[in-house]
């Protein structure tokens, strides 16, 4: 009976984490494969060709443009919740009325799908009856706009339908590690006559640090795999002006028969997230046996 | 604390001024909902609607076409709740019992194992589409509502288990010891002291898994077929069909009808739901 009381625990996880690990590192191995094939409307394990899908995949245009949107766009995108984002968390700390209304209101389209929010901001920013026609209709003549349909900014488009989506998640992460600091700190500051921006930028910032860094962690491997709200807005277009590695991913080996390459572009994808969430989570894990 | 320094007027109207520009895309697509053709037109996106026109919400539930499927969006809609709903359940029941075992009855190895686990809540999931479009297959699965649900529940795996394991790490082991001294067998400890004291995580949970799965996008564009597309795909499709005209009003309905579950849920139970965003990245 204890032996039994022994083994029950292990039985019982088997199953999940069986499936687990072989959706996760079965399936990396997997893509990884079909990567190192020539595989283009069916997968084909026959056709080995080595690393010729990465250098066919690093000479493609589209490719590059994917790799400088990502990169306008993660740090935009990352940026421009963060800094909003803590910003409205230290207003919201002051004592304020309403503040749960307020939060609830911040953090509302977090709750939304991305193809939601690019529907409505598609509508918003549409170069005839959108955001011109609001202006001219409120006496800004001369106002022009069609970021979305040019091939230069329609990623731009993107970044300002993210950062509505996102700024709400970086208020509550920041809110919450706000929260988290004792006040008789702020308070022996001020007796010591620091100002209140000085004690926000010399002390709480530095307390916050590590709320910062997993907030800003969070939204950087979100944006590394952000395919809703593109595909939603631009579609990746004008032509593929506005693709990102994910719609990139998903066009090669879906609806352009390039298994091969799509695979490949997958592999770019889990090594750019695994090399910022991996030091993480090593750092998170090694961290825990000391905390107890 | 601030207030000496900055007129509390000042950070209520910087507030007030983000929460409107929170609120604007919302009241964009109600009022365009409501509004009809020509006023789209001759309005502007912050025009009131001159009235209370159904018309756009009708056609975008049960009669907007997206190519030559003129059944609105009520077909995704019902694939939406048949998905979520098992897949909400299972992958929940499941994280659940996990993170028990990984708590409370640690084994040699079992940290790592989670550790392993873990990198399933940040992998992006573009690596799994190939070969999991081929295991749907070899199953029979292929476009199919079922292969949906499959796919939710282990891909929603790692992170129902982080949750659940996390919040179990806090129960004190004396009582699961005492338990034990008593008698009570693993899976007695599990439904009488466990369970009824994780009300909140279930909660967190279950929130969590509906809104990631009702707005899932990616699984649903790549698994289903024509009989089994989710809301977001139906959504999108429509959005994006190329007709002559561009029906905003029913496009900014039917945003509306995508959206309204998962803000519901927002609305009720908002509590859970922000502490599901902050479990899942404060604490890795």
């Amino acid at each position: 009976m204890k032996s039994f009381e022994n083994v029950l625990p292990k039985l019982v996880i088997a199953p999940g984490f069986v499936l687990g690990f072989a959706f996760i590192y079965g399936f990396m191995i997997w893509n990884g494969v079909l990567s190192l094939t020539g595989s283009r409307m069916l997968p084909n394990y026959d056709e080995f060709v080595g690393l010729e899908q990465y250098v066919s995949l690093w000479e493609m245009d589209r490719w590059l443009v994917a790799l400088k949107n990502l990169g306008i766009f993660s740090l935009l995108y990352v940026g421009g919740s963060m800094l909003p984002g803590m910003g409205l968390a230290i207003f919201l700390d002051q004592k304020i009325r309403f503040e749960g209304v307020l939060r609830t209101v911040y953090l509302y389209p977090m709750a939304l799908s991305f193809i939601v929010t690019g529907t409505a901001w598609k509508w918003i920013l549409n170069p005839s009856l959108g955001l011109e026609k609001l202006m001219h209709d409120l006496g800004w003549a001369s106002f022009h706009f069609d970021w979305l349909v040019q091939s230069d900014t329609a990623i731009y488009c993107v970044v300002i339908a993210g950062i509505w989506q996102s700024a709400g998640f970086a208020m509550a992460l920041s809110l919450a590690g706000l929260r988290g600091i004792d006040d008789s700190i702020i308070k022996a500051a001020q007796i010591d006559g620091a100002s209140l921006p000085r004690i926000y930028w010399r002390i709480i910032l530095p307390i916050l640090r590590p709320v910062v860094f997993s907030t800003v962690l969070v939204l950087s491997h979100l944006s590394i795999k952000s395919f809703d709200l593109v595909m939603a807005l631009t579609a990746g277009g004008p032509g593929y002006s506005s693709d990102v590695p994910a719609t990139f991913m998903y066009v090669m080996s879906f609806t352009r028969g390039q298994i091969g390459l799509g695979a490949a572009s997958a592999t770019m994808m889990l090594a750019t997230v695994a090399a910022i969430v991996v030091p993480y989570l090593y750092s998170e894990l090694r961290a825990k046996p000391h905390e107890r | 604390m601030i207030t000496k320094h900055l007129p509390r007027a000042l950070i209520y109207g910087i507030l007030l001024i983000a929460a409107l520009f929170f609120l604007a895309p919302l009241y964009v697509m109600l009022a365009t909902s409501f509004k009809d053709a020509a006023q789209i037109r001759s309005g502007n996106l912050l025009s009131w609607p001159n009235s209370l026109n159904f018309e756009s919400w009708q056609l975008a539930w049960s009669s907007a076409c997206t190519g030559v499927d003129c059944r609105g969006l009520k077909p995704y809609f019902v694939n939406s709740v048949i998905m979520a709903v098992p897949a909400v359940l299972i992958s929940t029941a499941w994280g659940a019992i996990n993170g028990y075992v990984l708590s409370l009855w640690k084994f040699t190895g079992s940290e790592v194992l989670f550790g392993f686990m873990l990198f399933g809540v940040f992998m992006p999931f573009q690596v799994v589409l190939l070969p999991m479009s081929q295991v749907l297959g070899y199953l029979g699965l292929s476009s199919s509502l079922g292969g949906l649900i499959l796919v939710h529940c282990i891909a929603g795996l790692a992170g129902t288990t982080l949750f659940f394991r996390n919040y179990y790490t806090a129960i004190p082991k004396e009582l699961v010891n005492a338990a034990r001294i008593d008698g009570a067998g693993f899976w007695r400890i599990f439904f009488r002291i466990v369970i009824p004291m994780s009300t909140p995580i279930l909660m967190v949970t279950l929130i969590w898994q509906f809104t990631n799965i009702w707005n899932d996008f990616l699984f649903g564009v790549a698994f289903s077929g024509a009989d089994s597309k989710p809301i977001t795909v139906g959504l999108n499709n429509m959005a994006n069909t190329s007709s002559s005209v561009k029906s905003y009003n029913v496009d900014m309905a039917a945003a509306v009808i995508a959206g309204l579950p998962t803000m519901l849920v927002y609305v009720l139970a908002g509590q859970y739901f922000v502490k599901g965003l902050t479990a899942g990245a404060v604490k890795g």
